[in-house]
């Protein structure tokens, strides 16, 4: 494919001397050119530099423990300078944070700021991946942002719900079970049709059939209250309102009262600190509704 | 020279083994378009996660080593074994040592690692190790194939018929031999059972992590830096028809890279549990290695000083010297990225993801392109390609991807890693990780985009290749073959 000697007649743009070095694989052929000068100097700055390096920071293993370099770096110590200088800037709230309560921090209108602040932060990486980003809820998911509240809307009552969360192994968790009337027989099928027609009345404003108004009683009144304005002891939603944590349609509430979804949280004594989540009590009451 | 010319022009007694070239030919256009779909695929559904289609074996998690292993291993390794049993033979005037019988095992042996490595990513059979996911059972296979392979490489350089062994034979040496070590060292591990395909590493905790990086890091070096500057000494030289710059800068960087190279896995693991030492260790061995890498780059580029001209007329040429500078630009982005501080910013960030895909795609697989598109007429005994001028439109179309991908992902690599350092005043978190991740959506999309073409070029390159074999020439407007009249660039 290649001959040879057609590169004499390119010889005269060449940087250097003509000369190959006398071999040829395969028709190729190689010139003897000298290092670029400006290669060989950047190589010799970059290993010099490497050496300098070396000596200044820790860079040899020894048999016990390891050369430490001159100006004495260590990682460890570095990172703690860097915590350090973030509990520093934490200090002048945090301490007051640790003695108050959280309805004294939101009175407080310095401390609110702060708690504000770092609540956000602690929601937007603990709670916003179920809860949502601002707390808007998802099916099955409440929504923060109302004023509806599962377990009670207050600072100390929402401090509770957040420490021990709901239906975990926590003892102290939010507990109760919403039974179900499909699935263990406890209602017929056209029952439950009928029931779910109430509710959805109610939930309209309007009176609904007597048929469900005695179903609704007899079943549904002790937890979710006589008018289905809910009960907070029993995390009980209200019934009377167009805010569904299931969904509102016809067949979400069939479904709901057949084999009822039981939605968990996590307890969070220990994954956060007091002050955590006393911030994120803070500004979760903050999101619209609290009480 | 007139001598030295007749010597070269003599065969050797058996006829060179082009059979096997031809397979592994086909075999890397294939994986290619394979590798190339996946990976577009997983960069949609980082950009609209529901793409992952709730199926274990269409997560992003499975599918991600499917497409690096497609790429690297499937597309990079046959056009490695491919080339390099093409050049061998060449370049020492010696048929395939073992005959086409060891040949083909080697073929169908690494096809067949290949495919188990496949089937393991999907059904979730892996080892925890990046780009060394396979399991025990696989890499003892891929460990017989690669002692074939080096039989078949090493004994052909013996029997050799040339007084010299070509600078391409070293390059492919030191990547047969050093990827041997480096699988045989990281993929140590202790089977659960002897009929189970859980297996658990020799190694634990901080040396688990650093032999992994020894391995990962070299793999880079000596796969996809080693093995391809082999194939960019063979085929630049070859298609601009010029004698190779430097002898003399060859054999400097070819050992200074070698000797560099293997330290630098450190700089994997900054700001890890790693010890200090080692992290430096890591960092300087990178930087010194700046020069040696860029000796290739000068080589390759310095070939063409009285063949510029070639770069208008000749596309699978540009397909070379281009990778060639993608080659060069990547190997300055690495030694900067192992900087501790700058690594402080870049470590976890799409800025990697950019880096390893300036290598990935501007250099192998631009060189891959390049030298596949010249041996497909060689083997099949044509006067050419089907089209020269589906050759400068895959080049043009590949360019563009690449640079939409790599521009995407440093910005959002760089965004990414100072939203995540970023403090307000009271000491807390400036940015939830999810909104960076919010942030980050739009460069996903555009970096898909940037894929997308990149395999539309594949596409093209398969089409154009299917045709060339078939015998077919188009009937187009030929690149202006005598320049005389240009002026000089």
């Amino acid at each position: 494919m290649v001959d040879p000697t057609k590169h004499e007649t390119h010889e005269g743009s060449k940087p250097s001397g003509p000369k190959t070095m006398g071999h040829e694989w395969d028709g190729i052929a190689e010139y003897n050119n000298p290092l670029p000068r400006w290669w060989v100097i950047v190589f010799m700055v970059c290993v010099a530099w490497a050496v300098v390096f070396a000596v200044l920071m820790p860079s040899f293993p020894a048999a016990k423990d390891y050369f430490g370099g001159m100006l004495g770096y260590s990682s460890r110590a570095s990172l703690r300078g860097n915590l350090s200088e973030t509990a520093d800037a934490r200090a002048p709230w945090l301490e007051p944070m640790k003695t108050l309560d959280a309805s004294a921090i939101a009175a407080n209108p310095e401390l609110l700021q702060v708690a504000m602040r770092g609540g956000e932060v602690i929601f937007k990486e603990n709670c916003a991946a179920c809860h949502g980003v601002g707390g808007v809820g998802a099916k099955g998911y409440p929504a923060l942002v109302d004023d509806e509240w599962l377990w009670g809307g207050t600072i100390p009552e929402i401090v509770q719900t957040i420490t021990h969360g709901a239906r975990n192994e926590d003892p102290s968790s939010h507990a109760s079970l919403m039974p179900a009337f499909g699935r263990d027989g406890i209602l017929q099928r056209a029952e439950i049709m009928t029931l779910a027609d109430y509710v959805l009345a109610i939930s309209q404003g309007q009176a609904g059939s007597d048929a469900g108004r005695t179903l609704f009683e007899a079943n549904c009144a002790v937890c979710h209250g006589a008018n289905g304005e809910g009960t907070k002891e029993n995390g009980a939603p209200a019934l009377n309102n167009q805010i569904w944590l299931y969904g509102g349609a016809r067949n979400d509430i069939v479904a709901q009262i057949t084999t009822p979804q039981h939605g968990v949280m996590p307890s969070w004594n220990g994954r956060l600190s007091e002050v955590d989540i006393k911030q994120v009590a803070v500004y979760v009451h903050s999101l619209g509704g609290g009480q | 020279m007139t001598a030295v010319a007749q010597t070269s022009a003599a065969r050797p007694a058996e006829p060179y083994l082009e059979d096997i070239v031809k397979k592994f030919t086909v075999a890397s256009v294939f994986w290619a378009l394979v590798g190339l779909f996946v990976g577009v695929y997983i960069a949609f559904q980082l950009a609209f996660p529901v793409l992952n289609l709730d199926l274990p074996w269409t997560t992003f998690g499975r599918l991600r080593p499917l497409h690096t292993s497609a790429v690297i291993f499937a597309f990079g390794g046959n056009v490695l074994i491919g080339t390099s049993f093409f050049v061998v033979q060449r370049t020492c005037r010696a048929s395939l040592f073992g005959g086409e019988p060891l040949a083909r095992f080697v073929f169908w042996g690494y096809q067949l690692f290949i495919v188990m490595a496949a089937i393991g990513y999907l059904t979730g059979v892996t080892q925890s190790k990046e780009y060394a996911e396979p399991e025990w059972f696989v890499d003892i296979w891929l460990t017989i194939v690669w002692v074939a392979y080096l039989a078949v490489f090493l004994g052909t350089i013996l029997k050799r018929e040339e007084p010299h062994i070509y600078v391409a034979n070293w390059f492919y040496l030191a990547f047969i031999v050093t990827i041997a070590l480096l699988h045989v060292g990281n993929n140590l591990a202790v089977p659960v059972s002897f009929f189970g395909a859980k297996s658990y590493s020799a190694y634990t905790g901080v040396q688990d992590a650093m032999t992994q990086w020894w391995y990962g890091h070299n793999a880079v070096g000596f796969f996809l830096t080693a093995g391809f500057l082999a194939i960019m000494y063979y085929f630049v030289p070859k298609r601009a028809e010029r004698p190779v710059y430097s002898y003399r800068l060859s054999i400097v960087h070819f050992w200074a890279l070698i000797f560099i190279y293997i330290w630098a896995g450190p700089h994997h693991l900054h700001y890890t549990a790693l010890p200090d030492w080692a992290q430096t260790l890591g960092m300087v061995f990178s930087i010194m290695l700046w020069m040696p890498s860029w000796g290739g780059m000068i080589n390759g580029i310095m070939t063409l000083s009285g063949a510029w001209d070639k770069l208008r007329t000749d596309p699978v040429l540009r397909f070379l010297v281009t990778a060639v500078a993608f080659y060069g630009m990547s190997t300055f982005e690495g030694p900067l990225m192992s900087i501790r501080a700058v690594n402080s910013l870049s470590h976890y960030t799409d800025w990697t993801i950019g880096h390893v895909h300036a290598g990935a795609l501007g250099w192998v697989a631009m060189i891959s392109f390049g030298a596949l598109y010249h041996l497909v007429p060689v083997l099949w005994k044509r006067a050419g390609l089907y089209s020269m001028r589906l050759v400068s439109y895959h080049f043009w179309i590949a360019t563009v991807g690449i640079v939409l991908y790599i521009t995407a992902m440093w910005i959002s690599g760089i965004m990414q890693g100072l939203m995540w350092r970023a403090y307000d005043e009271w000491g807390f978190l400036q940015y939830s990780f999810i909104e960076t991740v919010e942030a980050m959506h739009p460069y996903y999309v555009v970096r898909a985009l940037g894929g997308t073409l990149f395999l539309i070029g594949g596409f093209v390159m398969a089409y154009n290749m299917y045709r060339t074999v078939k015998g077919d020439v188009r009937v187009e407007k030929p690149f202006e073959t005598a320049p005389q009249s240009a002026p000089a660039e």
